[in-house]
């Protein structure tokens, strides 16, 4: 009880020189974040100090009957938290295409427009989707695979809600226009510092739940989540190094100066791909394919060799990022050629996942989540060798700055990213919630339909749009003069920015789909009345040649 | 490859004939799948290939450079060459514009279609912010398409005003001329029957006298009498439906009361010599081109004799 008094004060505490911060600042934007940080200290303050057995009613994972089943109550809630932000953040990214279509639609207002709207879908989809669906996945998985339950429960409460504060504050900053001007690390100084805080809270989480594991070995997951948090921690601390204009100010900058900015903002970009989009959600991969297709893992060895090859190659790629820029050729070169050799380890996690299904590819046909799995790795290999051939620097030259590079994003995105989560959601809902199964199958394939036929819209949309524009841009006519003007450019994308948003339309409405289905299976809605998802019949009787009977 | 533990001795999973290795893990086994060969070796294909261009191309940091590779190729030295590959093609055209006085240009058909499209590519750049993509002007920057010209339509005059500019202050070339503004000069009736009376020259008022016999008085000496406009002034054409601000009353008002003071800058201290032909050519191209005046044509130069006063 003393300890809870202790934990709420220490909460108040902080409540109250967060409020003294809002009232010091005179930059209206931080005293509106202070404010907000102030309520959530508020409000764990009292959440920490409710009622006299706490921990049995807050935390009843905590409780000693509780210690034969799995601590879930995160995850239920993670579950919730990757779907609601998912919504939100296509909802933002259909916006931002509709308004790159149809300039208006900024409104008119500071707060609405695409440069303030764009780094919210980016953090939305990257970190609030795919960060939840990681976070929550991972203490799923690593509970399981280490037959333990999670270390520092208390911490791991701190490190779900923490990070949806990280969330609130980067998204309303942005709006209000705080930024720090590096893409994907635009939250300032004292947002990056709290989720360092989270972050460490995350790993010290993550590695005592292995360090207590009752298995001999540590799964494959469990090291690709582990290289995700411990290499996503190191990059965070050393792309946000900077000195903050004023303590209770939302201006900061940064230590590095000209190109070496460049080179460790984009160190930092590649790897938030390499590390959070990548081997994070291969993690999430190497669980959930084998459990959903109930196969072993196709090779082990390769799971080695592949784990160990990605990792050491691609922290070295991030200077394709500055090809044909300030950056000395000699760095260029070994962005390059680093970017081709992680071709192959790339596509060993595609190999693992896909063979992973031998002797059971029949499942593709019946279990629709499957099929969302097999995407989702069919696009994680595409991605993973158009990235290294994007990386040539011949094929850069062309492709660098255009609606290419959009297209490729959102390929590995929306086709490996996203489908993998939509899988891994399905596979977690009635078994966190206790349900026989998915309110509705069907459901799925239409959510599947929906989201591929939207990624095949919008990559190829954006396919089309990039090549024409780097082509427009470096057209000469007979007489060796520029063809085009860059608007005339702008101009003729149009028709790709119409069919791109149409893509994002189908892609959100197929995240509606799976919203309502996993609304009524946590519900405990009686199944949906629906088909099962059969086989073509097939009978072998029926098939073959008619051969004349000779008479009687 | 794996110590299989004696209770596993090469448990073979059925559907694939491949060995497990002997974990588990919550249900989840692993076989024992020899790496593909495929895979293996293309792995290693592009192992040797980055081998091969990190020797070829500069890659190596050292103290202070890096090893600058076999070929000795630099992002710098590419972009040169490309550029003067870029500017030997070019290069006939450019030096037999150089050498042509601009007024000829328009009789060598072959030499004018090489400018405009070099005058196009420039204009681009250059121009639209104010003409417009398609030169088709807005308020208060005039439409280039067609054949109403401020200060002249030929492709003398057009260089001339590119080269110069229009109202640039701190040059004496520069094309010049300032209407007054008639605010407390002329009272506000008078203004109104001004406007009147111009509305009347392109037909959309009725005529009227008083604003005729102020218009004689005090405009007619810049934009004649009948107020066709003069180009030694810059004064437009006040008697067709071509209007560079607009012909509406409270527009025309605001004009006569204020008075216009459109500039546009001289490109003779941005743009190389050639390019401000070229741009010529395009603009003279573009539909209202005139032809030049015979006497120019023949005596180029005391077109720019004229000019000391900021007048062709």
């Amino acid at each position: 009880m003393e300890r809870l008094m202790m934990r709420g004060g220490a909460w108040l505490v902080t409540a109250l020189v967060l409020l003294l911060a809002a009232a010091a600042s005179a930059d209206w934007a931080f005293s509106v974040h202070m404010a907000i940080a102030c309520l959530a200290a508020l409000i764990a303050a009292f959440a920490s100090v409710k009622g006299f057995d706490f921990i049995g009613q807050r935390y009843p994972a905590l409780s000693a009957q509780a210690a034969s089943t799995y601590d879930d109550d995160l995850i239920r809630l993670g579950v919730i938290a990757t779907v609601f932000w998912g919504l939100a953040g296509f909802l933002a990214g259909l916006y931002i295409a509709l308004q790159l279509a149809f300039p208006a639609l900024n409104l008119n207002l500071e707060y609405t427009t695409f440069g303030r709207l764009r780094p919210l879908h980016t953090s939305a989809v990257i970190f609030a989707f795919g960060g939840n669906a990681l976070i929550a996945t991972s203490f799923y998985v690593v509970q399981r695979t280490c037959r333990a339950r999670l270390a520092f429960p208390g911490l791991a409460r701190f490190v779900f809600w923490g990070y949806q504060l990280f969330i609130v504050l980067a998204a309303t900053g942005y709006l209000l226009g705080i930024s720090q001007g590096k893409e994907y690390a635009e939250p300032e100084w004292y947002v990056d510092l709290w989720l360092t805080i989270v972050w460490v809270a995350y790993l010290a989480v993550f590695v005592g739940t292995i360090i207590k594991r009752k298995e001999p070995h540590i799964y494959v997951a469990n090291w690709f989540y582990l290289a995700f948090i411990l290499t996503v921690a190191m990059l965070h601390v050393v792309n946000n190094i900077s000195l903050p204009a004023s303590m209770v100010g939302s201006q900061s900058y940064t230590v590095f100066a000209g190109v070496q900015g460049a080179l460790v903002q984009w160190w930092y970009g590649h790897n938030a791909v390499g590390f959070f989009l990548t081997a994070g959600f291969l993690a999430m991969m190497y669980y959930f394919v084998p459990k959903q297709a109930e196969r072993p893992v196709y090779s082990y060895r390769l799971s080695i060799i592949h784990f160990w090859s990605l990792i050491f190659l691609y922290i070295w790629a991030g200077p394709h990022h500055l090809h044909y820029t300030a950056l000395p050729d000699w760095a260029q070169t070994l962005g390059m050629v680093f970017s081709v050799m992680l071709w192959m380890p790339s596509w060993g996690g595609m190999i693992n996942g896909l063979m992973t299904l031998n002797g059971a590819w029949d499942k593709i046909r019946t279990d629709p989540i499957i099929r969302m799995f097999v995407m989702s790795l069919a696009f994680y290999g595409m991605s993973t060798f158009e990235g290294p051939m994007l990386s040539i620097k011949a094929v850069n030259s062309l492709s660098h700055y255009t609606d290419w590079t959009i297209g490729h994003v959102h390929s590995g995105a929306l086709g490996w990213n996203g489908m993998v989560t939509f899988g891994c959601l399905y596979f977690l809902a009635p078994r966190l919630w206790g349900r026989q199964r998915l309110y509705s199958l069907r459901m799925v394939n239409w959510h599947f339909w929906l989201a591929s036929a939207g990624i095949v819209f919008y990559a190829s949309a954006m396919w089309v749009s990039g090549i024409m524009q780097g082509l427009m841009w470096r057209e000469y006519g007979a007489d060796g003069y520029l063809v085009y003007s860059f608007v005339e450019t702008v101009d003729a994308m149009f028709p790709m920015y119409l069919i791109r948003a149409f893509g994002g339309l189908l892609y959100l409405a197929g995240a509606l789909v799976m919203t309502v289905n996993i609304w009524k299976t946590i519900a405990g809605s009686p199944l949906r009345e629906e088909l099962p998802m059969t086989e073509t019949p097939h009978n072998p009787e029926a098939d073959r040649p008619a051969v004349a009977v000779p008479a009687e | 490859m794996a110590k299989n533990p004696a209770d596993n001795k090469q448990r073979i999973d059925q559907p694939t004939g491949t060995a497990f290795v002997g974990h588990e893990w919550d249900g989840i086994e692993e076989l024992n799948t020899p790496l593909p060969r495929w895979w293996l070796w293309t792995f290693y294909l592009t192992i040797v290939w980055s081998l091969v261009y990190v020797v070829l191309y500069p890659a190596w940091p050292l103290v202070n450079s890096a090893t600058e590779g076999v070929l000795k190729w630099t992002s710098r030295g590419q972009l040169a060459a490309e550029m003067k590959a870029a500017e030997s093609d070019r290069a006939p055209l450019v030096n037999a514009l150089a050498a042509i006085p601009v007024e000829q240009l328009v009789s060598d058909q072959k030499l004018y279609q090489g400018a405009v499209a070099g005058g196009s590519a420039a204009f681009k750049v250059h121009c639209v912010q104010c003409h417009g993509s398609g030169a088709i002007g807005s308020k208060g920057y005039p439409n280039l398409n067609d054949d109403d010209w401020l200060w002249g339509g030929d492709i003398g005059a057009i260089h001339y005003t590119l080269t110069h500019g229009i109202r640039n202050p701190d040059h004496p070339e520069t094309r010049q001329s300032q209407m007054p503004a008639f605010d407390g000069i002329l009272t506000p009736a008078e203004i109104s029957s001004v406007v009147a009376h111009v509305q009347s020259l392109s037909g959309k008022a009725k005529p009227n006298a008083k604003g005729a016999e102020i218009f004689a008085n005090n405009c007619a000496s810049c934009h004649g009498t009948d107020g066709k406009g003069l180009r030694e002034f810059g004064a437009p054409n006040l008697a067709d439906n071509i209007w560079l601000y607009g012909s509406d009353k409270a527009t025309l008002t605001q004009t006569i009361k204020q008075s216009r003071q459109g500039v546009m800058p001289r490109w003779n201290d941005k743009l190389d010599s050639v390019t401000i032909k070229m741009l010529a050519a395009y603009v003279h191209s573009l539909g209202g081109g005139e032809a030049t005046p015979a006497a120019e044509a023949l005596a180029p130069a005391t077109m720019e004799a004229k000019a000391a006063n900021g007048q062709p």
